[in-house]
């Protein structure tokens, strides 16, 4: 027996191509995954140089960022044409396999990545997006890279990585009824800051995170790069090899049973360390909301908004100051009287079919609050199929929500599916920053559950006062 | 790339953690085919009204700070999005150097890969930078090859960057071109994974 190691030290081990002294490594890549906004001065530079795709066969692409999420036969802005035109174009040249904005797989890439079975234990995956921490799920090495490595990767299918330095973020006990996988990051997050994961590759390990399903270890490892890390994985186990079982790019037959096998032996070992360690109690963990300015800006429903005075630097200070006036909220206000006008439930973080039922579940047989525009958005075409196969658009649409096609629609608002300035959103995506859903918009971070409750209500309210279903 | 290896230039401070590149170029400005010409967006929300008027309480819009080519930030600059549009931005705006007290992963590999020098310094010495900056034009001196700050004062520091990013900056090499040096090596690997 040799030495204990970590899942991402076997990972790493085994995709290191090249190693020199004094240099990072180079990695090879085993999956990347390309959209239209971060890919076309990769592609442009390929052509400048007379270069080629490596392996189209490791590449796939789709259309998410900016495609309309209604009225998709016309586009009407020329620019976001021109750029999924440009994406449709290059990967013809370059012979790389494309779900365009009309194909059946067409859906967000962290989600079609996973539903393909493309995204499997062991692999590297690329993409140039930072969500791309989502796929660590499958016990995957996974993160998001800028345009000049999407480039080196189309090139030369590696990447010089220097060896990421390893943060077990271990979660004890159970998550309560009506506590989700996205309270249970925001929760951490709101612990332990958007910096603590810089410089490091998260490995989530304890209890309520073996008891998550597959939908939500990728809730929790899409959000890791809020948390500053690249890449947050979590071990393989029965959950992960059920949930690849019959996917189309899997291993099929024979081939599944053999790769299970390999996949499982991926896991930790007993007794590897990391280099650092941090812990959260799920028992402890309530719905969450955020109110300011950053994921960590984050309180249970039963909390009130801080102060500036909590803070402990200047710095710290002048942030809840700054973040309190552009939410337009008050210090010491409690988060359940903040009404809203926008609901949103999508993104990578939270638009798959789990995600869409739970919250269904919520609005049958209520009705959207006459105050709140509510849309859902799910992650991929698949995912929108089979709702409406359950008769969840049905649910959905009864109560007053917009039902739409997918896309990442207002999780960045690169289309049309804007947030108008000053007016507030209850968002199950992942990022509350300034101006993302829109200039002056104000975003609020919640679980699709909460965001449920809060279109239903007008106001943020804890979802389990409104009965959660115990299954 | 252009290889830098020593820069003077005016320092613009920007006193505020956790900056994300949603800040740095709003997502409305990301739809561009192009690298170029994304200067104009930079802190587009921050910069400006919503009728196109530079906003007067944010400072970049200060004439002092005009000609700066070095900015200072604080902690966990360029966090969030994997966008290269933040360099880009940053870059085309006219900045060479940004020194911060630290970075985000992607945001610090996504400057060494185009030529803009990331600079980690501690939060005293950033503060101090702040500081002087704030009070009127102040002209550093960032040198890469002795990997050391020092200004037209008696400010003077020290910074670390991977050996491997330095002498991509120092050289300005097509990192792409490095890597197929070893193409045999990518391809014995694939050949070996097959069997």
């Amino acid at each position: 027996m040799g030495k204990p190691k970590t899942i991402i030290e076997k990972i790493w081990e085994k995709h290191i191509v090249h190693q020199e002294e004094g240099k990072p490594d180079l990695l090879y890549i085993d999956l990347h995954l390309v959209h239209e906004v971060t890919s076309p001065q990769a592609f442009e530079g390929l052509r400048m140089k007379g270069r080629t795709v490596r392996r189209p066969d490791r590449t796939f692409a789709t259309m998410d960022h900016n495609v309309p999420t209604i009225h998709r036969n016309v586009i009407k802005d020329q620019v976001s044409k021109t750029q999924m035109d440009t994406l449709k174009n290059n990967c013809e040249e370059f012979n790389v396999p494309l779900a365009d904005i009309h194909h059946p797989d067409q859906g967000i890439v962290h989600v079609i990545g996973p539903e393909l079975g493309l995204t499997q234990p062991g692999k590297t995956i690329v993409c140039g997006d930072s969500h791309t921490s989502t796929h660590g799920a499958f016990g995957a090495l996974a993160f998001g890279i800028g345009t000049s490595e999407v480039e080196h990767v189309l090139a030369t299918q590696t990447l010089w990585q220097a060896k990421p330095k390893t943060l077990n973020v271990k979660v004890n006990g159970e998550l309560g009824t009506g506590v989700t996988a996205k309270d249970l990051i925001l929760a951490i997050i709101g612990k332990y800051g958007v910096r603590f994961g810089t410089g490091y590759v998260i490995e989530y390990t304890g209890e309520a995170i073996r008891s998550l399903s597959m939908e939500g270890r990728m809730t929790i490892c899409n959000m890791s790069i809020e948390a500053g890390a690249r890449a947050g994985l979590i071990s393989p186990d029965d959950t992960t090899v059920e949930f690849l079982r019959g996917k189309r790019h899997a291993p099929q037959g024979e081939a599944f049973v053999t790769a299970a096998t390999e996949w499982k032996s991926l896991a930790t070992d007993e007794g590897a360390t990391y280099d650092a360690i941090v812990e959260i109690n799920a028992d402890e963990v309530e719905p969450q909301v955020t109110w300011g300015t950053n994921p960590s800006m984050c309180i249970p429903i039963s909390a009130s908004i801080p102060s500036p005075e909590d803070a402990k630097t200047a710095n710290g200070k002048d942030e809840i100051k700054r973040a309190l006036e552009y939410m337009g909220l008050e210090a010491n206000q409690p988060i359940s009287t903040v009404s809203i006008e926008h609901v949103f439930i999508g993104s990578c973080t939270n638009s798959r079919l789990s995600d869409l039922r739970r919250a269904s579940e919520i609005i049958k047989g209520r009705k959207v609050n006459p105050a709140v525009t509510a849309i859902v958005v799910p992650g991929s075409h698949s995912v929108k199929a089979a709702a409406e196969k359950e008769g969840i658009d049905v649910i959905f649409k009864q109560a007053g929500f917009e039902w739409r096609e997918a896309g990442c629609s207002m999780c960045l608002a690169m289309n049309d599916d804007v947030v108008p300035p000053g007016e507030r959103c209850a968002s199950t995506s992942n990022r509350n920053f300034e101006g993302r859903q829109g200039t002056g918009a104000r975003t609020h971070l919640v679980s699709p559950e909460m965001a449920a409750a809060a279109a239903i209500e007008g106001h943020f309210v804890d979802v389990r006062k409104l009965g959660v279903p115990t299954t | 790339m252009e290889p830098i290896r020593k820069h003077s230039g005016l320092v613009y401070p920007l006193n505020r953690d956790n900056i994300d590149t949603d800040q740095i170029i709003p997502k409305q400005f990301l739809k561009r085919i192009s690298r170029q010409g994304f200067g104009q967006f930079l802190f587009f929300n921050w910069r400006f009204e919503s009728d196109g008027t530079p906003r007067e309480d944010f400072s970049l819009n200060d004439p002092t700070y005009k000609e700066a080519s070095i900015l200072v930030s604080g902690e966990n600059f360029g966090c969030g999005s994997s966008r290269e549009h933040a360099p880009w931005a940053l870059q085309d705006y006219g900045f060479k150097v940004i020194i911060a007290s630290s970075f985000a992963d992607i945001f610090y590999n996504n400057c060494t890969k185009n030529g803009i020098l990331p600079v980690k310094l501690t939060d005293e010495e950033t503060q101090m930078l702040i500081d002087r900056s704030e009070s009127g034009p102040y002209t550093i001196t960032v040198d890469l090859e002795n990997k050391c700050v020092y200004g037209s004062d008696d400010f003077k520091a020290t910074f670390d960057l991977p050996d491997y990013q330095r002498e991509m900056l120092l050289n300005g090499w097509d990192e792409i071109a490095v890597t197929l040096t070893h193409d045999e090596k990518i391809e014995q690997f694939e050949l070996q994974r097959q069997t």
